[in-house]
């Protein structure tokens, strides 16, 4: 079976995991400037932030075809939302189910040459975790990108992300601290609505790369709602531009 | 008949039939064995923890699909709120078992669950409210809690069976974002005991409205009654300018809308504010440290709400005894 992902993933030159232990603190969208596999099988968003939520996968000779959002191949997508009839539709799925689904993704679909695999994760330390670990072990390049918000609450269970990264082997790249400070839209004041810092004091604590903040940007949430990739509009946002940054320091390593 | 499988032979009497694995039909079916062995037996746990939950009045599932928008936080601040009346006893069940949140948010990290002759004693933050959390179990905050569903299970059902939380007004049960491991065991052990209802909390945005839908389907798929939906992060009010900034729009009516299509009461809207991630950060209250601000003031009337939601739905179910 390991053998079998080694042959699927062959082509695929670096895996990054981008995991938190905390849901909602933005690991989706800081995954859709890449390309990806989206392994939140209760909650899938990436399908909806890149507007591709009425494509369907379809199967080859070779396996399932990935999502093409630019009709090039710069972007292959795959989630469960494509797999689903009805958007409303509940996963109502205990463990073992969800390992089943994970092997095929990660088996099972056809990559083709990628210079990044990017796997946008469920919050938590359980099932999805161990599996796609477990699948990725035999991949030599494969490393985890941690993304928080400034909260105590937050940081809390992304410590416990970092103990799951040390227990698995997984290299971590670096902590992002999602949802720093929020500039008024009218009058420019900056207010730091999730509190400041816990993101940068995390990784210093744990002696790690920190990768950048990332500020509340309502420009750019409401892009992602529109399901735009990086236009120019996101891109001027101060978020897109955070975004440019990080993506800059990932690729150099 | 519901009950046949697609692919079932001919014929076939329903997997709930009495004649189940034993008509002629059922010669040669490869599934004839498991439908002769009948229902699989209940787990005994089930009445236990309907005993156990006995003198719980209301017992409340928070619930989203989406995570990080605000479940465990309003679940304290529900709590906080209903504890704020001394003779209000309240009980935090939080089954988030791979990343609890209510020690820090109910400021009593590092406490621990003392193990007495009648089950677990709970944590107390105040006289009147207890709290437990696999958070009290671990010995260091970098501890993780790496379990496959099976043993998250396991522990679901020893916070349900064995916590002595003596007699109760109201039981906060916080949950996990999804609809998986967690979700069904709290609902599937506690149906003999019975949920009064789910509170949904969801964020304006269709980003996460999009896996709330999903939650709702899931209380619907497994007869859960929902009281309500709950808007968190609404809008943020600038501290310098007074204005409204829309950070998570509501690009198509945010909960509002949600409730009035899947036709449950919408229950109120939050606001972002400083002071209640803070509060939150620092596990006090918020009706302590700024009771007269917007969000307390946004968080007392769903408060309310949900009160006289219980309330009623007590009436209803005492008025059916007596008839």
């Amino acid at each position: 079976m390991q053998e079998a992902v080694r042959n699927n993933l062959e082509s695929v030159k670096n895996v990054i995991l981008v995991l938190s232990g905390k849901g909602g603190v933005g690991k989706s969208t800081i995954s859709t400037e890449v390309g990806l596999l989206d392994i939140d099988l209760c909650g899938p968003s990436v399908p909806r932030m890149l507007n591709i939520e009425e494509q369907e996968i379809h199967q080859s000779n070779a396996g399932w075809v990935p999502v093409y959002p630019y009709g090039d191949a710069s972007l292959a997508v795959m989630s469960i939302a494509f797999l689903l009839k009805n958007k409303n539709d509940a996963i109502v799925w205990r463990g073992p189910k969800k390992t089943a689904m994970i092997g095929q993704f990660v088996q099972d679909v056809v990559w083709s040459d990628l210079d990044y695999l990017v796997i946008d994760t469920p919050p938590g330390t359980s099932d999805e975790h161990m599996s796609i670990v477990e699948r990725l072990s035999s991949h030599p390049a494969t490393s985890a990108v941690i993304v928080t918000t400034p909260q105590q609450v937050a940081v809390a269970d992304v410590r416990r992300q970092l103990t799951f990264c040390k227990k698995t082997k997984v290299r971590v790249l670096g902590i992002i601290e999602n949802m720093s400070g929020f500039k008024c839209e009218h009058c420019g004041e900056c207010t730091n609505i999730f509190s400041f810092g816990g993101g940068k004091a995390l990784a210093e604590h744990f002696d790690i790369n920190f990768l950048g903040c990332v500020p509340l940007d309502s420009k750019f949430t409401k892009a992602i709602e529109g399901g735009r990739r990086s236009d120019e509009e996101t891109e001027k946002s101060s978020a897109g531009e955070a975004i440019t940054d990080i993506v800059k320091k990932i690729l150099l390593g | 008949m519901g009950d046949i499988p697609e692919n079932a032979p001919d014929h076939c009497p329903g997997t709930e039939s009495d004649q189940a694995g034993t008509a002629s039909a059922c010669a040669g079916c490869p599934n004839q064995k498991i439908c002769a062995a009948g229902p699989p037996p209940e787990d005994p746990a089930i009445q236990e923890i309907r005993e156990v939950l006995k003198n719980v009045k209301n017992k409340i599932l928070i619930l989203s699909g989406k995570g990080g928008v605000g479940k465990s936080t309003f679940t304290a601040n529900l709590a906080r709120a209903f504890a704020r009346n001394e003779n209000i006893q309240v009980g935090v069940l939080d089954i988030d078992i791979c990343g609890p949140s209510m020690p820090v948010i109910l400021g009593c990290q590092g406490e621990q669950v003392h193990q007495s002759g009648s089950g677990w004693s709970p944590v107390y933050v105040e006289e009147n409210l207890g709290i437990i959390s696999v958070g009290f179990l671990l010995n260091s905050p970098d501890e993780a809690v790496i379990w496959r569903g099976p043993k998250k299970n396991t522990l679901i059902k020893q916070f349900l069976r064995d916590v002595d939380w003596g007699e109760l007004d109201y039981l906060l049960i916080d949950t996990p974002p999804g609809t998986s491991d967690e979700h069904l065991s709290v609902v599937s052990y506690m149906k003999e005991a019975g949920v009064t209802g789910a509170v949904v909390v969801t964020t304006p945005q269709d980003v996460a409205i999009l896996d709330v839908r999903k939650e709702i389907n899931f209380c619907q798929k497994l007869n859960v009654p929902i009281l309500g939906i709950v808007e968190n992060m609404s809008s943020f009010v600038c501290p310098r300018c007074n204005k409204a900034n829309e950070i998570f729009p509501p690009t198509n009516g945010g909960g509002q809308r949600l409730a009035e299509e899947v036709n449950v009461k919408f229950l109120g809207r939050i606001p972002l504010d400083p002071e209640l991630a803070k509060s939150a950060d620092q596990g006090q209250s918020l009706f302590e440290s700024a009771p007269q601000s917007m969000v307390a003031q946004a968080l007392e009337s769903v408060v309310t709400n949900i009160k006289l939601l219980c309330e009623l739905k007590q009436d209803s179910e005492t008025g059916e005894h007596q008839r």
